[in-house]
Protein backbone atom coordinates (compact mmCIF):
# COMPACT_ATOMS: atom_id res chain seq x y z
CA UNK A 1 0.00 0.00 0.00
CA UNK A 2 1.65 3.54 -1.17
CA UNK A 3 2.29 5.80 1.63
CA UNK A 4 -0.66 8.32 0.33
CA UNK A 5 -3.40 5.41 0.22
CA UNK A 6 -2.65 5.06 4.08
CA UNK A 7 -2.02 8.17 5.28
CA UNK A 8 -5.25 10.29 3.65
CA UNK A 9 -8.11 7.99 5.84
CA UNK A 10 -6.52 8.97 8.73
CA UNK A 11 -5.84 12.28 7.95
CA UNK A 12 -9.74 12.92 6.79
CA UNK A 13 -10.30 11.04 10.09
CA UNK A 14 -8.63 13.39 12.38
CA UNK A 15 -9.91 16.46 10.33
CA UNK A 16 -13.43 15.04 11.27
CA UNK A 17 -12.79 14.49 14.45
CA UNK A 18 -11.97 18.15 15.23
CA UNK A 19 -14.92 19.50 12.49
CA UNK A 20 -17.89 17.42 14.04
CA UNK A 21 -17.19 19.74 17.33
CA UNK A 22 -16.13 23.03 15.66
CA UNK A 23 -18.03 24.78 18.01
CA UNK A 24 -15.54 23.74 20.90
CA UNK A 25 -12.41 23.10 18.56
CA UNK A 26 -12.70 25.98 16.48
CA UNK A 27 -15.30 28.64 17.47
CA UNK A 28 -14.09 28.95 21.26
CA UNK A 29 -10.21 29.52 20.55
CA UNK A 30 -11.33 32.14 18.22
CA UNK A 31 -13.59 33.91 20.74
CA UNK A 32 -10.82 33.69 23.82
CA UNK A 33 -8.46 35.20 21.12
CA UNK A 34 -10.99 37.82 20.36
CA UNK A 35 -11.06 38.81 24.12
CA UNK A 36 -7.13 38.96 24.91
CA UNK A 37 -7.51 41.48 22.00
CA UNK A 38 -10.22 43.74 23.42
CA UNK A 39 -9.15 43.51 27.06
CA UNK A 40 -5.11 43.74 26.68
CA UNK A 41 -5.76 46.06 23.57
CA UNK A 42 -7.77 48.39 25.66
CA UNK A 43 -5.77 48.15 28.95
CA UNK A 44 -1.89 48.99 27.06
CA UNK A 45 -3.41 50.84 23.86
CA UNK A 46 -1.92 54.01 25.24
CA UNK A 47 1.00 53.13 27.06
CA UNK A 48 2.73 50.66 24.48
CA UNK A 49 4.43 51.42 21.63
CA UNK A 50 6.61 48.48 20.28
CA UNK A 51 7.77 49.04 16.78
CA UNK A 52 7.33 52.84 15.86
CA UNK A 53 4.04 53.62 13.97
CA UNK A 54 2.20 50.06 15.03
CA UNK A 55 -0.45 50.59 17.93
CA UNK A 56 -0.60 48.29 20.38
CA UNK A 57 -3.79 46.84 19.43
CA UNK A 58 -2.06 46.24 15.62
CA UNK A 59 0.80 44.76 17.36
CA UNK A 60 -0.95 42.48 19.26
CA UNK A 61 -3.11 40.39 16.81
CA UNK A 62 0.08 38.57 14.84
CA UNK A 63 0.84 37.42 18.22
CA UNK A 64 -2.42 36.44 19.00
CA UNK A 65 -3.38 34.30 15.79
CA UNK A 66 0.20 32.87 16.23
CA UNK A 67 -0.62 31.33 19.68
CA UNK A 68 -3.66 30.50 18.36
CA UNK A 69 -2.21 28.24 15.83
CA UNK A 70 0.36 27.06 17.82
CA UNK A 71 -2.12 25.88 20.96
CA UNK A 72 -4.56 24.32 18.63
CA UNK A 73 -2.00 22.27 16.47
CA UNK A 74 -0.59 20.83 19.62
CA UNK A 75 -4.44 20.45 21.29
CA UNK A 76 -5.69 18.64 17.98
CA UNK A 77 -2.83 15.75 18.03
CA UNK A 78 -2.39 15.42 21.75
CA UNK A 79 -6.14 15.27 22.33
CA UNK A 80 -6.71 12.99 19.93
CA UNK A 81 -3.95 10.50 20.79
CA UNK A 82 -4.56 10.74 24.56
CA UNK A 83 -8.47 9.80 23.90
CA UNK A 84 -7.94 7.25 21.66
CA UNK A 85 -5.64 5.81 24.08
CA UNK A 86 -7.77 6.12 27.44
CA UNK A 87 -11.33 4.66 25.60
CA UNK A 88 -9.11 2.08 23.45
CA UNK A 89 -10.60 2.87 19.99
CA UNK A 90 -6.73 3.32 18.68
CA UNK A 91 -6.95 -0.43 18.20
CA UNK A 92 -8.37 0.35 14.80
CA UNK A 93 -5.47 2.35 14.13
CA UNK A 94 -2.93 -0.12 15.65
CA UNK A 95 -4.33 -3.13 13.24
CA UNK A 96 -4.03 -1.25 9.79
CA UNK A 97 -1.18 -1.95 7.76
CA UNK A 98 -0.12 1.87 8.13
CA UNK A 99 3.14 2.61 8.29
CA UNK A 100 4.82 5.36 11.45
CA UNK A 101 5.22 7.93 8.11
CA UNK A 102 1.48 7.63 7.11
CA UNK A 103 0.35 8.30 11.02
CA UNK A 104 2.80 11.27 11.78
CA UNK A 105 2.06 12.75 8.73
CA UNK A 106 -2.17 12.28 9.09
CA UNK A 107 -1.83 13.31 12.94
CA UNK A 108 0.56 16.51 11.90
CA UNK A 109 -1.30 16.96 8.77
CA UNK A 110 -4.72 17.30 10.62
CA UNK A 111 -3.53 19.70 13.68
CA UNK A 112 -2.10 21.74 10.80
CA UNK A 113 -5.28 21.98 9.46
CA UNK A 114 -6.96 22.95 12.68
CA UNK A 115 -4.15 25.23 13.86
CA UNK A 116 -4.26 27.27 10.36
CA UNK A 117 -8.49 26.98 10.33
CA UNK A 118 -8.40 28.74 14.35
CA UNK A 119 -5.34 31.11 13.20
CA UNK A 120 -7.52 32.22 9.91
CA UNK A 121 -10.31 33.10 12.08
CA UNK A 122 -8.89 35.06 14.55
CA UNK A 123 -7.27 36.76 11.56
CA UNK A 124 -10.38 37.27 10.12
CA UNK A 125 -12.39 38.73 13.21
CA UNK A 126 -9.73 40.92 14.96
CA UNK A 127 -8.09 42.63 11.32
CA UNK A 128 -11.69 43.91 11.64
CA UNK A 129 -11.03 45.68 14.73
CA UNK A 130 -7.56 46.77 13.44
CA UNK A 131 -6.37 46.32 10.15
CA UNK A 132 -2.48 45.23 11.31
CA UNK A 133 -0.65 45.02 7.42
CA UNK A 134 0.69 42.07 5.11
CA UNK A 135 3.91 43.95 4.59
CA UNK A 136 5.55 40.75 3.43
CA UNK A 137 2.55 38.20 3.57
CA UNK A 138 4.73 34.90 2.80
CA UNK A 139 6.49 34.98 6.05
CA UNK A 140 2.99 34.35 7.71
CA UNK A 141 2.23 31.48 5.13
CA UNK A 142 5.64 30.17 6.08
CA UNK A 143 5.82 30.61 9.74
CA UNK A 144 2.05 29.72 10.67
CA UNK A 145 2.98 26.39 8.67
CA UNK A 146 6.36 25.98 10.55
CA UNK A 147 4.45 26.53 13.88
CA UNK A 148 1.32 23.94 13.27
CA UNK A 149 3.54 21.72 11.97
CA UNK A 150 5.94 21.97 14.98
CA UNK A 151 2.74 22.09 17.40
CA UNK A 152 1.18 19.34 15.94
CA UNK A 153 4.33 17.05 16.01
CA UNK A 154 4.83 17.78 20.19
CA UNK A 155 1.24 17.53 20.58
CA UNK A 156 1.88 13.45 18.78
CA UNK A 157 4.98 13.11 21.33
CA UNK A 158 2.49 14.77 24.40
CA UNK A 159 -0.21 12.34 23.22
CA UNK A 160 1.93 9.01 23.03
CA UNK A 161 4.10 9.75 26.51
CA UNK A 162 0.66 10.57 28.43
CA UNK A 163 -1.14 8.19 29.91
CA UNK A 164 -3.21 10.29 31.69
CA UNK A 165 -5.24 13.04 31.24
CA UNK A 166 -3.42 14.36 34.35
CA UNK A 167 -0.06 14.02 32.68
CA UNK A 168 -1.57 15.84 29.78
CA UNK A 169 -2.40 18.59 31.51
CA UNK A 170 0.74 18.57 32.91
CA UNK A 171 2.61 18.77 29.89
CA UNK A 172 0.60 21.30 28.51
CA UNK A 173 0.42 24.07 31.29
CA UNK A 174 4.16 23.15 32.64
CA UNK A 175 5.79 23.47 28.45
CA UNK A 176 3.53 24.59 26.12
CA UNK A 177 1.77 27.42 27.96
CA UNK A 178 5.31 28.80 29.42
CA UNK A 179 6.88 28.66 25.87
CA UNK A 180 3.68 30.30 23.80
CA UNK A 181 3.45 33.44 26.73
CA UNK A 182 7.23 33.69 27.34
CA UNK A 183 7.79 33.69 23.82
CA UNK A 184 6.41 37.57 22.86
CA UNK A 185 3.16 37.10 22.13
CA UNK A 186 2.24 40.29 24.47
CA UNK A 187 5.36 42.26 24.10
CA UNK A 188 8.85 42.76 22.14
CA UNK A 189 11.59 40.56 24.22
CA UNK A 190 13.08 43.56 23.97
CA UNK A 191 11.45 44.95 26.63
CA UNK A 192 11.86 42.23 28.98
CA UNK A 193 14.69 42.02 32.05
CA UNK A 194 18.19 40.72 30.28
CA UNK A 195 17.86 37.63 32.00
CA UNK A 196 14.25 36.87 30.26
CA UNK A 197 15.34 38.19 26.78
CA UNK A 198 18.46 35.35 26.88
CA UNK A 199 15.87 32.92 28.29
CA UNK A 200 13.67 33.81 24.97
CA UNK A 201 16.65 33.44 22.49
CA UNK A 202 16.52 29.79 23.35
CA UNK A 203 12.66 29.42 22.92
CA UNK A 204 11.89 28.33 18.99
CA UNK A 205 8.33 29.89 19.68
CA UNK A 206 9.84 33.09 19.85
CA UNK A 207 11.26 32.90 16.13
CA UNK A 208 7.74 31.41 15.06
CA UNK A 209 6.08 34.44 16.43
CA UNK A 210 8.72 37.14 15.42
CA UNK A 211 8.93 35.57 11.93
CA UNK A 212 5.34 35.42 11.88
CA UNK A 213 5.06 39.25 12.67
CA UNK A 214 7.32 40.71 10.00
CA UNK A 215 5.21 38.81 8.06
CA UNK A 216 2.18 41.48 9.06
CA UNK A 217 4.78 44.65 9.57
CA UNK A 218 7.47 44.29 8.05
CA UNK A 219 10.13 44.66 10.89
CA UNK A 220 10.80 42.16 13.12
CA UNK A 221 13.07 41.83 16.50
CA UNK A 222 15.77 38.69 14.46
CA UNK A 223 15.95 38.36 10.86
CA UNK A 224 13.19 35.97 9.80
CA UNK A 225 16.06 34.26 7.73
CA UNK A 226 17.53 33.30 10.96
CA UNK A 227 13.98 32.85 12.42
CA UNK A 228 13.54 30.36 9.44
CA UNK A 229 16.55 28.65 10.22
CA UNK A 230 16.24 28.29 13.85
CA UNK A 231 12.60 27.01 13.34
CA UNK A 232 13.28 24.47 10.40
CA UNK A 233 16.16 22.91 12.98
CA UNK A 234 13.14 22.77 15.61
CA UNK A 235 10.61 21.11 13.54
CA UNK A 236 13.37 18.78 12.16
CA UNK A 237 14.57 17.70 15.32
CA UNK A 238 11.16 17.74 17.03
CA UNK A 239 9.62 15.32 14.01
CA UNK A 240 12.62 13.03 14.18
CA UNK A 241 11.65 12.12 17.58
CA UNK A 242 8.42 12.02 16.91
CA UNK A 243 8.66 9.56 13.78
CA UNK A 244 10.84 7.49 15.72
CA UNK A 245 8.34 6.76 18.47
CA UNK A 246 5.75 6.20 16.57
CA UNK A 247 8.29 3.79 14.21
CA UNK A 248 9.69 1.65 17.77
CA UNK A 249 5.58 2.01 19.21
CA UNK A 250 6.29 3.64 22.17
CA UNK A 251 3.86 3.35 24.86
CA UNK A 252 1.24 2.08 22.07
CA UNK A 253 2.73 -1.40 20.78
CA UNK A 254 3.72 -3.13 24.37
CA UNK B 1 0.91 -22.63 3.51
CA UNK B 2 0.18 -21.82 7.09
CA UNK B 3 -2.37 -19.42 7.49
CA UNK B 4 -0.61 -18.63 11.00
CA UNK B 5 2.64 -19.48 12.33
CA UNK B 6 3.67 -19.33 16.09
CA UNK B 7 7.51 -20.50 16.36
CA UNK B 8 8.66 -20.25 20.42
CA UNK B 9 7.33 -17.14 21.19
CA UNK B 10 8.21 -15.79 24.22
CA UNK B 11 7.11 -12.75 26.05
CA UNK B 12 8.32 -11.39 29.21
CA UNK B 13 6.65 -8.41 30.62
CA UNK B 14 9.15 -5.96 32.91
CA UNK B 15 7.81 -3.54 34.94
CA UNK B 16 9.00 -2.13 38.39
CA UNK B 17 11.45 -4.26 38.67
CA UNK B 18 9.75 -7.73 38.13
CA UNK B 19 8.99 -9.57 35.14
CA UNK B 20 6.42 -11.77 34.40
CA UNK B 21 7.21 -14.73 31.36
CA UNK B 22 3.50 -14.11 29.88
CA UNK B 23 4.32 -16.99 27.33
CA UNK B 24 7.33 -19.15 27.56
CA UNK B 25 8.11 -20.93 24.07
CA UNK B 26 4.77 -21.08 22.10
CA UNK B 27 4.74 -23.25 18.90
CA UNK B 28 1.69 -24.44 16.97
CA UNK B 29 0.49 -23.68 13.34
CA UNK B 30 -2.96 -23.16 12.13
CA UNK B 31 -3.70 -24.38 8.38
CA UNK B 32 -5.71 -22.02 5.90
CA UNK B 33 -9.16 -22.53 6.03
CA UNK B 34 -9.20 -24.06 9.58
CA UNK B 35 -11.77 -23.51 12.05
CA UNK B 36 -9.07 -23.20 15.16
CA UNK B 37 -10.04 -22.92 19.32
CA UNK B 38 -7.52 -21.46 21.39
CA UNK B 39 -8.52 -21.93 25.22
CA UNK B 40 -7.35 -21.59 28.50
CA UNK B 41 -7.55 -19.90 31.82
CA UNK B 42 -7.87 -16.45 32.45
CA UNK B 43 -4.26 -14.86 32.43
CA UNK B 44 -3.31 -18.04 30.79
CA UNK B 45 -1.62 -15.83 27.86
CA UNK B 46 -4.18 -16.28 24.84
CA UNK B 47 -4.42 -12.23 24.53
CA UNK B 48 -0.99 -11.61 25.05
CA UNK B 49 -0.61 -14.42 21.69
CA UNK B 50 -3.34 -12.89 19.88
CA UNK B 51 -1.50 -9.05 20.49
CA UNK B 52 1.52 -10.21 18.89
CA UNK B 53 0.27 -11.91 16.30
CA UNK B 54 -1.71 -8.37 15.27
CA UNK B 55 1.19 -6.83 15.96
CA UNK B 56 -0.19 -4.98 19.17
CA UNK B 57 2.49 -6.56 21.14
CA UNK B 58 5.71 -7.37 20.12
CA UNK B 59 7.23 -10.60 20.92
CA UNK B 60 10.64 -10.94 23.03
CA UNK B 61 11.67 -13.58 20.86
CA UNK B 62 10.36 -16.32 18.57
CA UNK B 63 8.71 -15.35 14.69
CA UNK B 64 4.88 -15.18 14.30
CA UNK B 65 3.92 -14.82 10.24
CA UNK B 66 0.06 -14.28 9.03
CA UNK B 67 -0.31 -16.25 5.57
CA UNK B 68 3.85 -16.30 5.14
CA UNK B 69 4.66 -12.19 6.21
CA UNK B 70 6.15 -11.87 9.24
CA UNK B 71 4.09 -10.02 11.35
CA UNK B 72 7.50 -7.71 12.80
CA UNK B 73 9.28 -7.52 9.24
CA UNK B 74 6.09 -7.77 6.63
CA UNK B 75 3.87 -6.08 9.47
CA UNK B 76 1.83 -4.16 6.27
CA UNK B 77 0.84 -7.10 4.41
CA UNK B 78 0.65 -9.70 8.08
CA UNK B 79 -1.95 -7.18 8.88
CA UNK B 80 -3.98 -6.60 5.63
CA UNK B 81 -4.35 -10.72 5.75
CA UNK B 82 -5.71 -10.70 9.60
CA UNK B 83 -8.71 -9.47 10.80
CA UNK B 84 -9.01 -8.69 15.00
CA UNK B 85 -12.21 -8.78 16.56
CA UNK B 86 -10.59 -6.85 19.80
CA UNK B 87 -11.92 -8.20 23.28
CA UNK B 88 -12.46 -4.95 24.90
CA UNK B 89 -15.93 -3.65 23.91
CA UNK B 90 -14.31 -0.18 22.02
CA UNK B 91 -15.42 2.17 19.86
CA UNK B 92 -14.86 5.86 18.14
CA UNK B 93 -17.80 8.30 19.48
CA UNK B 94 -17.29 10.72 16.83
CA UNK B 95 -18.86 8.51 13.61
CA UNK B 96 -21.71 6.99 13.22
CA UNK B 97 -21.73 3.20 12.07
CA UNK B 98 -21.53 3.59 8.18
CA UNK B 99 -18.66 6.18 8.40
CA UNK B 100 -17.06 3.97 11.22
CA UNK B 101 -16.93 0.47 8.67
CA UNK B 102 -15.72 3.22 5.95
CA UNK B 103 -13.13 4.60 7.72
CA UNK B 104 -12.00 1.18 8.52
CA UNK B 105 -12.44 0.12 5.09
CA UNK B 106 -10.20 3.54 3.96
CA UNK B 107 -7.07 2.34 6.37
CA UNK B 108 -6.76 -1.55 4.79
CA UNK B 109 -6.91 1.40 0.66
CA UNK B 110 -10.54 0.60 0.19
CA UNK B 111 -12.19 3.84 -0.72
CA UNK B 112 -15.41 2.26 -2.72
CA UNK B 113 -16.81 -0.92 -0.43
CA UNK B 114 -20.59 0.13 0.47
CA UNK B 115 -21.45 -3.44 -1.07
CA UNK B 116 -19.56 -5.25 1.03
CA UNK B 117 -20.03 -3.27 4.44
CA UNK B 118 -24.15 -3.42 3.60
CA UNK B 119 -23.54 -7.33 3.23
CA UNK B 120 -21.66 -6.71 6.62
CA UNK B 121 -24.18 -4.80 8.20
CA UNK B 122 -27.25 -7.35 6.90
CA UNK B 123 -25.28 -10.04 7.92
CA UNK B 124 -24.94 -9.51 11.63
CA UNK B 125 -28.15 -7.49 11.90
CA UNK B 126 -27.38 -3.88 11.73
CA UNK B 127 -28.85 -2.58 8.37
CA UNK B 128 -31.55 -0.29 10.40
CA UNK B 129 -28.59 0.90 12.98
CA UNK B 130 -26.03 2.10 9.82
CA UNK B 131 -26.92 5.78 10.84
CA UNK B 132 -26.94 5.33 14.05
CA UNK B 133 -23.89 6.89 15.87
CA UNK B 134 -22.15 4.25 17.65
CA UNK B 135 -23.28 6.25 21.16
CA UNK B 136 -26.25 5.49 21.30
CA UNK B 137 -25.86 1.89 20.29
CA UNK B 138 -26.38 -0.79 22.96
CA UNK B 139 -23.31 -3.44 23.89
CA UNK B 140 -24.65 -5.86 22.30
CA UNK B 141 -25.26 -3.72 18.99
CA UNK B 142 -21.71 -2.39 19.45
CA UNK B 143 -19.67 -5.77 19.35
CA UNK B 144 -21.48 -6.63 16.19
CA UNK B 145 -19.81 -2.94 14.94
CA UNK B 146 -16.57 -4.72 16.20
CA UNK B 147 -16.98 -7.97 14.31
CA UNK B 148 -18.15 -5.77 11.14
CA UNK B 149 -14.96 -3.71 11.29
CA UNK B 150 -12.67 -6.58 11.77
CA UNK B 151 -13.90 -7.91 8.42
CA UNK B 152 -14.15 -4.66 6.38
CA UNK B 153 -11.37 -5.64 4.30
CA UNK B 154 -12.11 -9.47 3.89
CA UNK B 155 -8.95 -10.82 5.75
CA UNK B 156 -7.97 -14.48 5.08
CA UNK B 157 -7.72 -14.66 8.63
CA UNK B 158 -10.53 -14.02 11.23
CA UNK B 159 -9.32 -14.10 14.90
CA UNK B 160 -12.02 -13.41 17.60
CA UNK B 161 -11.29 -12.84 21.10
CA UNK B 162 -13.67 -13.89 23.14
CA UNK B 163 -16.67 -12.46 20.96
CA UNK B 164 -19.63 -13.58 22.66
CA UNK B 165 -18.44 -12.79 26.52
CA UNK B 166 -21.29 -11.01 27.92
CA UNK B 167 -23.67 -11.44 24.65
CA UNK B 168 -27.39 -12.53 24.24
CA UNK B 169 -28.25 -15.50 22.74
CA UNK B 170 -29.46 -14.37 19.70
CA UNK B 171 -26.10 -12.18 19.04
CA UNK B 172 -24.24 -15.57 19.58
CA UNK B 173 -26.33 -17.60 16.81
CA UNK B 174 -25.96 -14.13 14.20
CA UNK B 175 -22.13 -14.31 14.55
CA UNK B 176 -21.33 -18.27 14.79
CA UNK B 177 -24.02 -18.71 11.68
CA UNK B 178 -22.04 -16.24 9.59
CA UNK B 179 -18.38 -16.92 10.76
CA UNK B 180 -18.94 -20.48 10.14
CA UNK B 181 -20.50 -19.48 6.40
CA UNK B 182 -16.98 -17.28 6.16
CA UNK B 183 -15.28 -20.39 7.22
CA UNK B 184 -16.60 -22.29 4.52
CA UNK B 185 -15.96 -19.65 1.88
CA UNK B 186 -11.90 -20.35 2.86
CA UNK B 187 -11.66 -17.69 5.47
CA UNK B 188 -8.80 -19.45 8.32
CA UNK B 189 -10.68 -18.83 12.14
CA UNK B 190 -9.04 -18.46 15.16
CA UNK B 191 -11.34 -18.08 18.05
CA UNK B 192 -10.64 -17.69 21.84
CA UNK B 193 -13.23 -18.54 24.34
CA UNK B 194 -14.77 -19.31 27.21
CA UNK B 195 -18.04 -21.30 26.65
CA UNK B 196 -16.57 -24.49 26.27
CA UNK B 197 -19.41 -25.98 24.66
CA UNK B 198 -19.04 -23.16 21.26
CA UNK B 199 -15.39 -24.57 20.81
CA UNK B 200 -16.70 -27.77 20.69
CA UNK B 201 -19.10 -27.31 18.39
CA UNK B 202 -17.22 -25.25 16.02
CA UNK B 203 -13.43 -25.78 16.19
CA UNK B 204 -12.12 -28.70 14.38
CA UNK B 205 -9.01 -27.93 16.20
CA UNK B 206 -8.31 -26.67 19.64
CA UNK B 207 -5.16 -25.60 21.43
CA UNK B 208 -5.03 -25.29 25.29
CA UNK B 209 -2.46 -22.80 27.29
CA UNK B 210 -1.34 -22.93 30.81
CA UNK B 211 0.58 -20.35 32.23
CA UNK B 212 1.85 -19.48 29.03
CA UNK B 213 2.71 -23.22 27.93
CA UNK B 214 0.95 -24.95 25.04
CA UNK B 215 -0.39 -27.91 27.09
CA UNK B 216 -2.85 -29.48 24.33
CA UNK B 217 -2.42 -29.48 20.87
CA UNK B 218 -4.98 -31.99 18.92
CA UNK B 219 -7.92 -32.24 16.47
CA UNK B 220 -11.01 -31.77 18.89
CA UNK B 221 -12.53 -35.56 17.89
CA UNK B 222 -9.19 -36.91 19.02
CA UNK B 223 -9.30 -34.88 22.51
CA UNK B 224 -12.49 -35.73 23.45
CA UNK B 225 -11.67 -39.93 22.40
CA UNK B 226 -8.44 -39.62 24.59
CA UNK B 227 -9.81 -39.51 28.14
CA UNK B 228 -12.13 -40.90 30.23
CA UNK B 229 -15.11 -41.21 28.04
CA UNK B 230 -18.46 -41.21 30.71
CA UNK B 231 -19.55 -38.61 32.81
CA UNK B 232 -21.52 -39.43 36.01
CA UNK B 233 -23.93 -36.74 37.11
CA UNK B 234 -26.62 -36.75 40.04
CA UNK B 235 -27.51 -34.16 42.45
CA UNK B 236 -26.92 -34.90 46.39
CA UNK B 237 -27.55 -32.79 49.61
CA UNK B 238 -25.04 -35.16 51.33
CA UNK B 239 -21.21 -35.18 51.73
CA UNK B 240 -19.79 -37.46 49.43
CA UNK B 241 -17.32 -39.89 50.51
CA UNK B 242 -13.68 -39.84 51.09
CA UNK B 243 -12.13 -41.35 47.29
CA UNK B 244 -15.07 -40.06 45.28
CA UNK B 245 -14.86 -36.38 46.71
CA UNK B 246 -11.52 -36.61 45.09
CA UNK B 247 -12.53 -37.42 41.92
CA UNK B 248 -15.41 -35.50 41.48
CA UNK B 249 -16.11 -31.86 40.25
CA UNK B 250 -19.03 -29.98 42.29
CA UNK B 251 -21.23 -27.20 41.29
CA UNK B 252 -23.95 -26.69 44.04
CA UNK B 253 -25.60 -29.73 44.65
CA UNK B 254 -24.48 -31.11 41.08
CA UNK B 255 -21.68 -33.75 41.18
CA UNK B 256 -19.84 -35.03 38.05
CA UNK B 257 -17.88 -38.12 38.20
CA UNK B 258 -15.54 -39.29 35.16
CA UNK B 259 -15.37 -43.30 34.54
CA UNK B 260 -13.96 -45.12 32.32
CA UNK B 261 -16.61 -47.73 31.68
CA UNK B 262 -19.54 -49.32 33.13
CA UNK B 263 -17.76 -51.57 36.10
CA UNK B 264 -16.29 -48.30 37.38
CA UNK B 265 -19.55 -46.63 37.68
CA UNK B 266 -21.31 -49.76 39.08
CA UNK B 267 -18.27 -49.70 42.07
CA UNK B 268 -19.17 -45.96 42.24
CA UNK B 269 -22.74 -46.58 42.79
CA UNK B 270 -22.06 -49.06 45.13
CA UNK B 271 -19.64 -46.70 47.24
CA UNK B 272 -22.39 -44.20 47.52
CA UNK B 273 -25.07 -46.95 48.70
CA UNK B 274 -22.73 -47.82 51.32
CA UNK B 275 -22.25 -44.07 52.43
CA UNK B 276 -25.80 -43.32 52.49
CA UNK B 277 -25.88 -41.13 49.85
CA UNK B 278 -29.56 -40.06 48.50
CA UNK B 279 -29.31 -38.96 44.59
CA UNK B 280 -31.43 -37.84 42.70
CA UNK B 281 -31.55 -36.72 38.55
CA UNK B 282 -28.63 -39.64 38.07
CA UNK B 283 -27.64 -39.40 34.46
CA UNK B 284 -24.56 -40.49 32.30
CA UNK B 285 -23.09 -38.96 29.60
CA UNK B 286 -20.30 -38.23 27.59
CA UNK B 287 -17.01 -36.36 28.70
CA UNK B 288 -17.46 -32.95 26.85
CA UNK B 289 -14.78 -30.22 25.99
CA UNK B 290 -15.02 -28.81 29.44
CA UNK B 291 -13.88 -32.15 30.98
CA UNK B 292 -10.90 -32.62 29.50
CA UNK B 293 -10.67 -28.76 29.78
CA UNK B 294 -10.51 -29.08 34.09
CA UNK B 295 -8.63 -32.42 33.36
CA UNK B 296 -5.78 -30.63 31.57
CA UNK B 297 -5.50 -27.36 33.13
CA UNK B 298 -5.36 -29.63 36.75
CA UNK B 299 -2.06 -31.18 35.23
CA UNK B 300 -3.63 -33.95 34.03
CA UNK B 301 -1.80 -35.16 29.88
CA UNK B 302 -4.47 -35.58 27.96
CA UNK B 303 -4.93 -39.46 26.75
CA UNK B 304 -3.78 -38.83 22.73
CA UNK B 305 -2.40 -35.25 21.57
CA UNK B 306 -0.05 -34.74 24.20
CA UNK B 307 2.27 -32.15 22.58
CA UNK B 308 5.35 -32.78 21.21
Amino acid sequence: MSFLVGARPLFVKEVLRFWKVSAQTVGAPVLTAILYLLIFGHVLQDHVEVFAGVSYTRFLIPGLVMMSVLQNAFANSSSSLIQSKITGNLVFVLLTPLSHRAWFAAYVGASLVRGLAVGLGVFVVTAWFAWPGLAQWWWTVIFATLGGVLLGALGLIAGLWAEKFDQMAMFQNFIIVPMTFLSGVFYSVHSLPPFWHTVSRFNPFFYLIDGFRCGFFGVSDVNPWESLAIVSVAVLGVSALALHLLKTGYKIRH
Amino acid sequence: MNAVSFQNVTKTFASAGRSLQALKGVSFDIEEGEFFGLLGPNGAGKTTLINILAGLSRATSGQVSVCGFDVVKDYAKSRQALGVVPQELVFDPFFSVRETLRIQSAYFGLRRNDAWIDELLANLGLTDKADANMRQLSGGMKRRVLVAQALVHRPRVIVLDEPTAGVDVELRQTLWQFIAKLNKEGHTVLLTTHYLEEAEALCNRIAMIKQGELVALDRTSALLAGTASTMLRFKTDHALPVDLAAKARVTGRIVQLPARDALEIETMLGTLRQAGCQIEDLEMGRADLEDIFLNIMHGQKPGQGVPA
